[in-house]
């Protein structure tokens, strides 16, 4: 029963490290320029998946001040994480479209978007 | 006047705005907006740095929220002396003129001259910020205009800046997740606060991952040795003014931030005793500066040979910080300030041949050297630089560094630094050798080649005095502004 306590308590965890090993996997190992930009946003979304699991209190009423629950920091959740997670979500969409409107320019100039093709493009080019 | 630190962003990010509207239908008047933006930001720059050095340390609470809870701005000795590096460089770099260092004046409607405000502010918020996740969003804001600024280079450029996006942004989240262990452990963002917060929580191996985090992250951003894959292109691929700012400041401020986490963040001990960050960060350093130089030596296009002595030249900062005693981060930092003069120098230098004769191949120089005596004289001023011959500011960085290596009694990092100075001269000699003493091969655009305009040569030839100035006043900058600075040291 411990075991299984503790995997309660820590089971989101593990999945924060499942998709962070996903992101990474997508971003380094897949050869498709736009399968890498998937893999971007679901290593990004994990980091905010633990903030937001680091802001999470068991019973937690909304961060607003109610007389019937009262001043009591612990009957609230963190609302902190949540704000800095929302400047987070920002930073991400700006880096997904900077990185679509590459994409669009790559798939033009070259007809692909497969990352070997593209190098070898490239070095033709250049030789 | 405490407020210094957000006067020197205030200007950047309005004229910013500025710059990119009135750029829509006169391309002159954003060039005008920009340079006055960055200009205002050098005066308050200068004027912060003054402040500091007459007072100590300026903090500014944003919105007047005191810490932990609000924001605060900190010009302390380190922040001022580098955002004065910053706001100076890209004063130069943006008065440049685009025809020479965009490639070509840019349509009407591209805000490059926004961006490249942005970029300023970015990298000038990143240095004057005292909150962790405030940190976090210039460390984006100025990667992101640097991935805009990258692809003004062409087709292979997108490419190069879609690659540095990927890896930019695992940085950058590495060190988000580095700043959520920090944050959940001591449960303040504020870096005075966590400083204060953080001793008890040393033995913790959460604090131990955060550090690791944040140092990989970093370490990617500083193109330390084996997380630079995506410097050369980057670099090499950029207009040479993005390429100048690129080399010459953001990666370095990378360096700084690892700097800060060291003495403000974590005590020094942290980081030299009790995880080996410093040790790593050293050889790894070492190993780039080699691997930097070979490369460096191997390449025939004259921007991408910088671009690799780039990665050398950052390895120089990193092995600064790994020799972790007064000298050697004494060295590392006057080299940050050395080689934003240095490489700007020399990517501004690439940027005139090329609008000169259309040439960016090494072999092709030939003669060029008595067809611009001025242009190239300066280039000869920072290749010395680059390999350290004195009285150029490049020998006293290299100088701290070997003293510091000697004292630290780590002979090995002393004979990285002496063998790699040979293998600078050797590509720059190169260089040096092509532009005055081969004889043409008359090739017609080096025999119709002249001396660039005074708008191209005079950044130029301010760089290059400056890089002579720097090392003649060198003992003054280590005395006043960095000596305060690693006072923190063992």
């Amino acid at each position: 029963m411990v075991v299984l306590d503790i995997f309660m308590s820590r089971y989101v965890y593990v999945l924060i490290i499942v998709l962070l090993a996903i992101g990474l996997y997508g971003m380094l190992g897949k050869r498709n320029l736009l399968k890498k930009l998937i893999g971007m946003n679901i290593f990004q979304t994990a980091i905010f998946l633990f903030f937001i699991e680091g802001a999470a209190k068991a019973g937690g009423s909304v961060p607003v001040i109610d007389e019937i629950i009262g001043m009591e920091a612990a009957q609230y959740i963190n609302p902190l994480p949540h704000v800095l997670i929302l400047t987070g979500i920002v930073v991400g969409i700006s880096l997904t479209g900077v990185a679509l409107a590459f994409l669009l320019v790559i798939y033009r100039a070259y007809k692909t978007l497969d990352d070997r093709a593209i190098m070898a493009n490239m070095k033709e080019i250049s030789e | 006047m405490s407020s210094l630190s957000v006067l020197i962003l205030a200007p950047l990010l309005l004229f910013c705005f500025i710059s990119a509207l009135v750029g829509i239908w006169k391309l002159k008047w954003s060039y005008a907006a920009a340079v006055t933006g960055v200009a205002l930001a050098l005066a308050a720059a200068v004027a912060g740095l003054c402040r500091v050095l007459a007072d100590g340390e300026l903090r500014y609470f944003l919105g007047g929220w005191p810490p932990p809870f609000g924001i605060e701005y900190v010009l302390d000795h380190l922040s001022a002396f580098m955002v004065v590096i910053i706001t100076f460089i890209g004063l130069i770099a943006v008065i440049y003129p685009p025809e020479a260092g965009l490639y070509h004046t840019p349509r009407r409607g591209i805000p490059a001259y926004g961006l490249l405000l942005l970029l300023i502010a970015g990298l000038s918020g990143v240095v004057v910020t005292g909150d962790l996740f405030n940190l976090f969003v210039f460390l984006e804001i100025y990667s992101l205009a640097s991935y805009a600024l990258i692809t003004l280079g062409g087709d292979k450029a997108v490419v190069a800046s879609f690659r540095y996006l990927i890896l930019g942004t695992i940085a950058g989240s590495f060190y988000l997740l580095g700043v959520g262990f920090i944050y959940f452990s001591t449960g303040t963002l504020n870096m005075a606060d966590a400083a204060r917060l953080l001793p008890p929580l040393y033995g913790s191996p959460t604090i131990m991952a955060a550090v690791a985090l944040i140092v990989v992250g970093m370490g990617i951003k500083l193109a330390l040795f084996p997380l630079h894959v995506w410097l050369p292109d980057a670099h090499s691929y950029a207009p040479p003014v993005v390429a100048a700012i690129l080399a010459a400041i953001q990666v370095e401020v990378a360096a700084y931030v690892i700097v800060r986490f060291m003495l403000t963040v974590f005590q020094p001990q942290y980081f030299i005793d009790v995880l080996p960050v410093t040790t790593v960060i050293g050889w790894v350093a070492a190993a780039g500066i080699i691997f930097g130089s070979v490369m460096a030596i191997a390449q025939k296009d004259f921007k991408r040979m910088l671009a690799y002595s780039t990665v050398a030249q950052v390895s120089y900062i990193g092995l600064g910080i790994g020799l972790a005693n007064p000298l050697g981060l004494i060295g590392g930092l006057l080299h940050i300030l050395n080689h934003a003069f240095m490489k700007s120098c020399l990517f501004l230098v690439a940027g005139g041949i090329r609008h000169q004769t259309g040439l960016h191949a090494i072999p092709q120089f030939a003669g060029l050297g008595r067809k611009m005596p001025l242009m190239m004289s300066a280039f000869t001023v920072a290749a010395l630089s680059m390999v350290g011959v004195p009285p150029t500011a490049g020998f006293f960085s290299k100088w701290y560094l070997v003293l510091g290596g000697i004292e630290a009694n780590n002979w090995a990092f002393v004979a990285v630094i002496l063998a790699s100075s040979l293998l600078t001269a050797v590509y720059f000699f190169r260089v040096i050798e092509k532009l005055f003493a081969t004889p043409s091969s008359g090739d017609p655009a080096v025999e119709q080649a002249k001396e660039p305009p005074a708008r191209i040569l005079s950044p130029i030839l301010i760089l290059a005095t400056g890089i002579i100035v720097l090392g003649l006043i060198n003992a003054l900058i280590v005395s006043y502004v960095l000596q305060p600075v690693v006072a923190l040291l063992p």
